[in-house]
C-alpha cells in the first residue's frame, strides 16, 4: 500500500509541476489542483498508513490511526479549495483585463 | 477589565483585527466616513495593544497564551517574546500611517478595502506570535489571501498580470510549505516549534537527512516570501503595481519571511542543536546575490514604483545576509535594520504616489515631467528617505549598515560582504540621484500640467520618514533592545522552558500521558 500511495503521490506532483510550467492560465490552474491533490495525500500519510484503525483512543482497541493528519488536511483541503476558486476568477479577470491568457498576458 | 486585558494580551492583537474585520463586513452597506472611523479605531486600538505587549515582554519574558487551555506540545499556542511583539508593534505603526495615507480616498478606487486591510494585519499578527508551524502556515495562507484582494484592489491590467504571477507563486510556495511540514511531522511526531526545538535535539541518526532536507524546504518557502534571490522576482511588479497604502503595508510582508526564517534558524536548527547552522550558509551567499541583483534591478528601473520596488529587495538582501552572518552582533544589527528598511520603504511608496499624483499624466516615470508647484517638500521628503534608504550618514540607514558591516568583519566571507554591500550603496546612490534629479529638477514644458499634491497625503510620509529620524536619536535604546533581542533569540532553551513548561489552569481531558502516545509516536500504530 505504501509504495501505490508513493506512486500516487508522485505521479500527481509530476504532472501538476509539468502543467505549472505551461504558458496559458488554464493548464496553471489544474497543475495547481494536481499539485495541491499530491500534497494532500503526502500529508495524510505522514501520519503513517493505517487500516481499520479509530482515529480516537480507546481502551478496547490496541491500535489507532493518528488523527492529527487527518485534521490538518482538512485545513488544507479547504484553504487549497478557496485558493483555487480564487485563482480561477484571476485568471479569467486576467483574460478579460489583457485580452489573452498567456499567463505574461503579451501573447 | 484591565486584569481581563493583561490574561489575554497575546491574542489581543490578533482579535481587534479579526473583530474589526468582521464589523466592517457587516457594515458594507454603511457609510464611507463611518467605515473609516471604524477601520481607523480598530488600527489605533491594535497600536495601543501592541505597545502594551512590547512595554509587557520587554523585562525578557515569554508570554504563552495557550488556547483552549490545553498545555503546550498537544493544544496550539501563540508565545510573544520580544521579538515577536517587536514585529507587531511595527506592523501596528505602518498599519497606522498606511491607514491614514488610505482614508484620504485611495480606499475607495475599490470595493471591501477596509475588510481586506483588517484580515492583512490578522494573518500578519498571527505569523508573529504563533508558536506552532502548522497555524504558521494558516497565517501566512490569511495574509496572502488579504494581500491577493489588496494588491488587485483598484483593478487594471497591470494589476492583474502583476496578481496572476504573485498568487500562482505563493500558491506554489504554500504547497512547498504542506511538504515540508508533512515531512517534519512524519519524523518528529509533534508541530509545537518549542517541542521540536526539543526533538531535533535528540535526533536520531537514521532521521538526520531527512529532516535536514524537510528543514531545507521550509526555508527556501520563507526565502521566497523573504525575496531571496532567486525567488525575488516575484516582488518588483507586484509591489510596483499595488495601490499606495497596500504597497506600505507590503513593506512588513517580506519582513514575514526574515522572521519566520530567523524563528526557525535560531530555535528550531538552532544553536546547540543537532542541525545547528543549517540555513545560515544559504542565507549569507544567496543574501549577497540578492543585494546584487536588486542594485541592478534599481539602476535599470523607470519608474519611480518600480525602483522604490527593488529597493525593497535591496533591503531583504542586506537583512538575510545580517541573519545569515550569525551570532549576537549580526542579528542584532538585522533587528536593528529591518526597523529601518521596513518604516523607510513604506514612506518611499507612500511619497511615490504623491509625486505619481501631482506629475499628471507624467505618473512615476523617471524623466522629465511638468513644473511642480510643491517641488520642494516633495524633494525634500525624496531627500531625506533616499538618503535614508542609501545609507548614507546621518540617517538610520547607515547606522544599520554600519552595524551589519561590523559584524561581517569577524565572518570569513568579509570581503565579499564589505565589496557587496559597499558597492550596492554606490550603485543605488547612483540611481536615486538619478531618479531625483530627472524628478524635481527637469521640466519639461510639453509634459502636461502638475496639480498640488493634498498636504494631507503627506503627512504619512513625513510621521514615517520622522521615525527614522526617530531610530537614529535613540538609537542607544533602540540598540539595547535589539541587542537584547537577539540574546534571547540566541538562547533558546528559554523559549522552549516557557512554551513546554506552562502550565495552564484548566486540566484537558486527555491525561498527558496518553496524549502523548498519541501524537508522539505514531510508530507504534506501524502493524
Amino acid at each position: 500500500m505504501e509504495a501505490l500511495i508513493a506512486i500516487a503521490i508522485g505521479v500527481l506532483t509530476t504532472c501538476g509541476v509539468y502543467l505549472l510550467l505551461r504558458a496559458r492560465t488554464f493548464p496553471v490552474v489544474l497543475g495547481l489542483t494536481l499539485l495541491s491533490y499530491g500534497v494532500n495525500l503526502f500529508l495524510f500519510a505522514m501520519g503513517r498508513l493505517t487500516v481499520g484503525a479509530p482515529a480516537i483512543i480507546e481502551p478496547a482497541r490496541a491500535a489507532y490511526t493518528d488523527p492529527l493528519p487527518q485534521a490538518l488536511v482538512l485545513t488544507a483541503i479547504v484553504i487549497g479549495f478557496g485558493m483555487t476558486a480564487f485563482v480561477v476568477v484571476l485568471a479569467l479577470r486576467a483574460r478579460a483585463d489583457l485580452g489573452t491568457d498567456h499567463v505574461d498576458g503579451d501573447q | 477589565m484591565t486584569q481581563l486585558l493583561q490574561q489575554h494580551l497575546v491574542i489581543a492583537p490578533l482579535l481587534v483585527p479579526l473583530l474589526g474585520g468582521i464589523l466592517l463586513l457587516l457594515m458594507r452597506g454603511s457609510a464611507t466616513p463611518l467605515r473609516r472611523l471604524v477601520s481607523m479605531l480598530s488600527v489605533q486600538l491594535l497600536f495601543g495593544v501592541a505597545l502594551l505587549l512590547l512595554l509587557t515582554v520587554s523585562d525578557g519574558r515569554t508570554l504563552v497564551y495557550a488556547l483552549g487551555g490545553w498545555p503546550a506540545p498537544f493544544g496550539i499556542v501563540l508565545v510573544a517574546d520580544r521579538l515577536a511583539a517587536m514585529l507587531v508593534l511595527l506592523t501596528a505603526l505602518l498599519a497606522l500611517f498606511a491607514m491614514m495615507h488610505a482614508i484620504q480616498g485611495s480606499d475607495r478606487s475599490g470595493r471591501q478595502f477596509h475588510v481586506l486591510f483588517q484580515f492583512q494585519l490578522l494573518g500578519l499578527n498571527g505569523a508573529f506570535l504563533t508558536g506552532d508551524l502548522f497555524n504558521l502556515f494558516v497565517f501566512f495562507e490569511v495574509l496572502l489571501i488579504a494581500s491577493y484582494g489588496l494588491l488587485l484592489h483598484g483593478g487594471g491590467p497591470d494589476r492583474s498580470r502583476a496578481g496572476l504571477h504573485y498568487v500562482v507563486v505563493n500558491l506554489v510556495g504554500s504547497s512547498l510549505f504542506l511538504f515540508a511540514v508533512g515531512t517534519l511531522y512524519g519524523v518528529l511526531g509533534t508541530l509545537n516549534m518549542a517541542d521540536m526545538a526539543v526533538r531535533v535535539a535528540a535526533l536520531p541518526p537514521a532521521d538526520r537527512a531527512l529532516v535536514q532536507a524537510a528543514g531545507l524546504l521550509l526555508c527556501l518557502v520563507f526565502a521566497l516570501k523573504a525575496a531571496l534571490a532567486p525567488l525575488h522576482l516575484w516582488l518588483p511588479r507586484a509591489y510596483a503595481a499595488a495601490g499606495p497604502a497596500a504597497a506600505a503595508i507590503f513593506a512588513v510582508m517580506t519582513k514575514v519571511g526574515a522572521y519566520a526564517l530567523v524563528r526557525v534558524s535560531t530555535l528550531i536548527f538552532g544553536p546547540g542543536g543537532e542541525l545547528d547552522g543549517l540555513v545560515e550558509p544559504w542565507l549569507l551567499s544567496l543574501g549577497l546575490v540578492t543585494i546584487v541583483v536588486g542594485s541592478i534591478g534599481v539602476l535599470a528601473s523607470r519608474q519611480l514604483g518600480l525602483l522604490v520596488s527593488h529597493l525593497v529587495v535591496v533591503s531583504a538582501g542586506t537583512l538575510l545576509t545580517a541573519f545569515g552572518i550569525g551570532g549576537a552582533a549580526a542579528v542584532s544589527a538585522g533587528l536593528y535594520y529591518l526597523l529601518h528598511s521596513t518604516l523607510v520603504a513604506a514612506a518611499l511608496f507612500l511619497l511615490t504616489d504623491n509625486v505619481a499624483a501631482a506629475r499628471g499624466r507624467c505618473a512615476d516615470r523617471i524623466a522629465a515631467g511638468p513644473l511642480l508647484p510643491a517641488a520642494n517638500l516633495l524633494g525634500g521628503l525624496f531627500l531625506v528617505l533616499a538618503v535614508a534608504v542609501v545609507g548614507l550618514p546621518p540617517l538610520s540607514g547607515f547606522l544599520g549598515k554600519v552595524m551589519v558591516l561590523q559584524a561581517g568583519l569577524s565572518s570569513p566571507w568579509m570581503p565579499w560582504i564589505l565589496a557587496v554591500v559597499l558597492v550596492s550603496s554606490l550603485l543605488t546612490l547612483v540611481a536615486v540621484t538619478r531618479a531625483g534629479s530627472a524628478l524635481f529638477f527637469k521640466t519639461d514644458p510639453d509634459a502636461g500640467s502638475a496639480t498640488l499634491p493634498n498636504m494631507a497625503d503627506l503627512v504619512p510620509v513625513m510621521a514615517l520618514g520622522g521615525l527614522g529620524i526617530l531610530l537614529v536619536i535613540y538609537a542607544g535604546p533602540v540598540y539595547a533592545f535589539v541587542a537584547a533581542t537577539a540574546a534571547q533569540l540566541l538562547d533558546p532553551a528559554a523559549y522552549v522552558g516557557a512554551v513546554l513548561g506552562a502550565a495552564p489552569d484548566a486540566v484537558p481531558v486527555v491525561a498527558p500521558d496518553m496524549a502523548q502516545g498519541a501524537v508522539a509516536t505514531p510508530e507504534v500504530n506501524l502493524p
